[in-house]
């Protein structure tokens, strides 16, 4: 029994350990105790999608998990996407360029949705493309350009 | 927004997650996937002073084959059900129904069995464990007991689960093999809750000229999934043509039992409910080769 917890895991590859309350979200966890403020909240109910991050490969709602639960995790966020040099992912590049953000408050968790996707389905067609990105909303590009910057994006981690 | 403080367990055996129920069951709320536990913290709306995480128990993790089809322990997730090959080869139906469920980020983490125990009446889970008559294992520590999907959904959110038993087990027999099933739903953005869903089943005399079975269970339209027997029996022995759907999506309509709410009025629900009726026969129709 306990309302506090310790938890090792690892995050982009680093370890992290620390003591939290067991009530703490997975997200205010990683923006207020790891220090990676690049995932975003949103809706605080698992239903906007800008906090997805992913635990051991496979995307998850970060506002809906328990840092408590992610003891021995492997964790990617938004900040393992670029380089440590600072050059962008083919991901974040294809977004840029096909404009797939406006005022980018949904983007670190549509970047780690088409993460996993093009990980696990390098050749997703466009309906499976728009299935898995209904799980996340965006308020401002009316979704085609962010299709476009995931095909685009597929495309050159093919030929990469 | 932050959970209310509890105390948190994170047990590594069932055992020692019952016994934790037995001693707490009035306060206590066990955490699976937690994607509809989780909001509920959240937003404060459920204040239990203790969670028991029932995650680390690996027991519970598996599916795998029974007697009669398969079975899915408490904490296994709902993308196994788009690729556990022994769903696709004994329950396919299940494996179709994932589609509507949610998001593939929702599905990695949310459990079959704790939607089924939540009792959405607007979720897919619990319409098909009542379609396929699946069997519910409802486990504390002094017994287990085995519970039909008939008794076990009661009303919006309520279910025969007491407050000291986990739901260890689901069980979906294997449906019979000359059956065909159909699921569909209407929502307003996919992923989204159904306004209003079906899933239908058929199975044809040896002839193929006539219905000697079907099954058609509603989601979305009541406090519970709903199985209108009426609907079935208008196709019961009559051969399957558009005038016979109709009759049953007609029935249909009037065996559901919808609200009115911010998605959508009674009226259209059951509008709704007439409309899949026939795009889901025909649907099932086809898939036994006659069309």
């Amino acid at each position: 029994m306990a309302t506090t917890r310790t938890v090792k895991l690892r995050v982009n590859g680093v370890a992290y350990e620390h003591t939290v309350e067991a009530r703490k979200t997975l997200v205010d966890f990683l923006r207020e105790d790891v220090g990676l403020t690049g995932t975003n909240v949103g809706c605080e109910h698992g239903v906007c999608g800008a906090c997805t991050i992913l635990m051991n490969g496979e995307t998850v709602r970060s506002c809906i998990m328990l840092a408590a639960q992610v003891d021995g995790a492997e964790l990617m966020t938004v900040e393992g996407l670029a380089k440590p040099g600072g050059e962008l992912h083919p991901i974040q590049e294809s977004f840029r360029e096909k404009h797939g953000l406006q005022c980018g408050f949904c983007t670190p968790g549509f970047l780690m949705t088409t993460y996993e996707l093009l990980t696990k389905h390098p050749d997703a067609n466009e309906e499976v493309i728009k299935e898995w990105l209904s799980g996340n909303l965006c308020r401002c590009t009316g979704y085609q350009d962010i299709l476009e910057s995931v095909k685009l994006a597929a495309s050159r981690l093919r030929n990469r | 927004m932050k959970p209310p403080r509890f105390d948190y367990y994170d047990p590594r055996s069932l055992d020692e997650a019952l016994a934790l129920l037995d001693r707490h069951s009035d306060d206590a709320k066990v955490l699976a996937g937690g994607q509809s536990l989780m909001p509920l913290l959240n937003m404060r709306l459920a204040r239990p002073s203790i969670v028991v995480d029932i995650n680390q128990i690996e027991e519970l993790n598996y599916v795998r084959a029974s007697d009669s089809g398969i079975a899915i322990g408490a904490i296994a997730r709902q993308r196994a059900l788009q690729t556990e090959k022994l769903i696709a080869e004994r329950v396919p139906i299940l494996r179709e129904g994932a589609y509507y469920i949610a998001h593939p980020q929702i599905r990695s983490r949310g459990t079959i069995c704790g939607s089924i125990a939540h009792a959405d009446a607007a979720a897919e889970l619990p319409a098909l464990a009542l379609a396929l008559d699946a069997e519910m294992i409802l486990t504390s520590a002094k017994a287990a007991r085995t519970v039909g999907a008939k008794a076990f959904f009661q009303s919006f959110f309520t279910t025969a689960l007491k407050a000291n038993e986990i739901l260890t087990e689901v069980r979906f027999p294997a449906p019979p093999k000359d059956s065909a099933w159909s699921v569909l739903e209407i929502s307003r953005r996919h992923g989204d809750f159904a306004i209003a869903g079906i899933i239908a089943g058929l199975v044809l005399e040896s002839n193929r000229a006539v219905i000697a079975h079907a099954r058609l269970v509603y989601f979305g339209v009541g406090p519970t999934p709903i199985r209108v027997t009426a609907a079935e029996e208008a196709l019961i022995g009559q051969s399957a043509s558009e005038s016979v759907f109709e009759a049953a999506a007609q029935s249909a309509k009037q065996g559901i039992d919808p609200t009115s709410d911010i998605h959508a009025t009674e009226e259209y629900r059951r509008a709704l409910a007439a409309t899949l009726t026939k795009r889901a026969l025909r649907a099932a129709l086809q898939k036994l080769g006659k069309t």
